[in-house]
């Protein structure tokens, strides 16, 4: 599903994010890559979904080549996630439901296919009676789910977390930790970026660390 | 098929909430736009309606020929005669004076006028058309008829009428110049609307393009707003075009009820007005166009962090 092979990342300037990093995630599996802070996690979302190209080396999605993809066809590459973001990204002028519902127009679909969908991801994450809510009036950890179920709606076959625990208390992480295993046991690929050690033992997942922009065995 | 159609529903929808979100300086832009293109448009209405008149009159150069009053018939059959002979002369008209005076009343409505008159005050004309209309032919012309016995007048007829001619000329370049620099302004009008509007959506078009927008998608609501704007803004200048010819109208009225004329401006036809529409929405949408292609390369998810 995943596959990178000799990836290296260097910014202009000099700064090297990722070096010589390789490795494979299959379809289905739940993967958390750690590292301290500066480790290149983040740098190895942004690969995954095209913000950033590899400087060399191959990212394979879903047997396309990430770093080789037309600018036309990224829309369609990112289609095949769902992103979870630490500072979760929501569009504050627009209601709950209509925050959910935006993958959906995107690709498309009819107002009533769409509404039912958007009625399950935001009934998957807790979130039903807040559909005409304004994200402003939602606690960290609504928000954070708020950003899931919209991360969920469009049936992803990937969903990526960048530090989804980052900002919210233990309580809340827990909560957290348990949808993401859910979608796991659904079939979902589940790539975490954290240092969310609480979160790490509860989940016992495969792990991929990262140190200094390498691969810490 | 319908799914792309619902996409096309929401950007509309979406454009008319974007519009409906800020109302007054999404109003002040339309007045502006409409106010703009109203001066090329009010102009080409005027010329339009002088164009219409001076076609009335023969486009064709005439000579006028007028008798005495007191010209027998005999008098008139004479100068019929030497037009006949003349090498000048293509042809020519006799307009006998009472069939002149039923002209008068028929084409100006002076009829009541005409009716009050004690006698025909008209005399015997004849209306030549030259073989040669150039200004020095017709003037020889003119300066050897009037040379002639019991011939009162004589006159270059449609000397004027080529002169407006020429001037509405002049007037549809300046329609051309006026209506491609307003057209100009609009594109730059909506340019810059769109430019702030995409610079204020920055961080909503990020997201969007992140959860896997097509820049189509993203472009859409931005080229309706352009391409409505800009007809709104024609709807304002044809309403203010046609606001001034009612006005125009309405003073005329009553200065051709002193004259008895039935001279009225006629309004923008219907046609070029939903041209007007058409030229003005196809100008907004390329003035988005051309800023959300500009601004919106500037907004990847990447440049922010």
């Amino acid at each position: 599903m995943i596959s990178l092979s000799h990836v290296s990342k260097r910014y202009p300037g000099g700064y090297r994010a990722l070096h010589d990093v390789g490795f494979t995630i299959d379809a289905g599996e739940l993967v958390f890559i750690t590292g301290p802070s500066g480790a290149g996690k983040t740098t190895l979302l942004k690969l995954l979904v095209a913000i950033e190209r590899p400087s060399s080396g191959t990212v394979i999605v879903n047997g396309q080549n990430v770093g080789a993809l037309t600018p036309r066809a990224v829309p369609f590459l990112r289609r095949n996630f769902g992103l979870v973001f630490q500072d979760h990204k929501l569009l504050f002028d627009r209601s709950v439901y209509d925050n959910v519902a935006l993958p959906l127009q995107i690709t498309g679909y009819g107002a009533r296919d769409a509404a039912r969908r958007v009625r399950a991801a935001l009934d998957k994450v807790g979130l039903l009676n807040y559909e005409k809510a304004l994200p402003v009036t939602l606690s960290g950890g609504e928000q954070q789910r708020l950003c899931i179920a919209r991360a969920i709606v469009h049936r992803p076959a990937i969903l990526l977390a960048d530090e989804p625990t980052g900002n919210l208390d233990a309580d809340y992480g827990a909560e957290i930790g348990e949808l993401f295993r859910s979608f796991n046991q659904v079939g979902v690929t589940v790539v975490i970026a954290t240092h969310d050690q609480t979160l790490l033992a509860r989940l016992a997942p495969r792990v991929i660390a990262l140190k200094h922009g390498e691969l810490a065995t | 098929m319908r799914a792309w159609l619902a996409q096309h529903v929401r950007g509309f929808t979406a454009t008319f909430a974007r519009l409906a979100r800020a109302p007054l300086g999404s109003a002040l832009n339309i007045l502006v736009i409409g106010i703009a293109l109203s001066l090329p448009l009010g102009l080409y209405v005027v010329i339009d309606n002088l164009q219409a008149s001076s076609q009335q009159i023969a486009a064709e150069p005439q000579v006028s020929a007028f008798m005495a009053l007191d010209a027998s018939r005999a008098e008139v059959a004479q100068i019929e005669a030497r037009l006949k002979r003349s090498p000048r002369v293509q042809r020519f008209r006799f307009v006998p004076r009472d069939q002149a005076l039923q002209e008068i009343k028929q084409a100006s409505g002076l009829a009541d006028i005409v009716d009050s008159l004690p006698q025909n005050p008209l005399p015997d004309a004849f209306i030549i058309n030259a073989r040669d209309s150039t200004p020095q032919s017709l003037e020889a012309l003119r300066d050897e008829i009037r040379q002639w016995p019991r011939v009162a007048h004589v006159q270059l007829d449609a000397e004027w009428a080529r002169r407006l001619d020429a001037a509405l000329r002049l007037g549809r370049v300046l329609v051309a110049i006026l209506g491609a620099l307003l057209a100009l302004a609009l594109v730059a009008i909506t340019f810059n609307t769109i430019r702030l509007q995409v610079l204020t959506q920055r961080d909503e078009i990020e997201v969007i393009k992140l959860i896997g927008a097509t820049d189509g998608f993203i472009r859409r609501p931005f080229l309706y707003f352009g391409a409505l704007q800009g007809c709104a803004g024609g709807v304002v200048a044809w309403l203010i075009a046609s606001g001034g010819v009612y006005l125009l109208n309405r003073n005329l009225g009553e200065l051709s009820h002193v004259y008895a004329s039935l001279f009225q401006i006629r309004y923008l036809a219907t046609g070029d007005g939903l041209s007007l529409l058409a030229i003005a929405a196809t100008l907004g949408w390329f003035g988005a166009w051309l800023s959300v292609g500009r601004h919106l390369a500037l907004i990847e998810p990447g440049n922010s962090k």
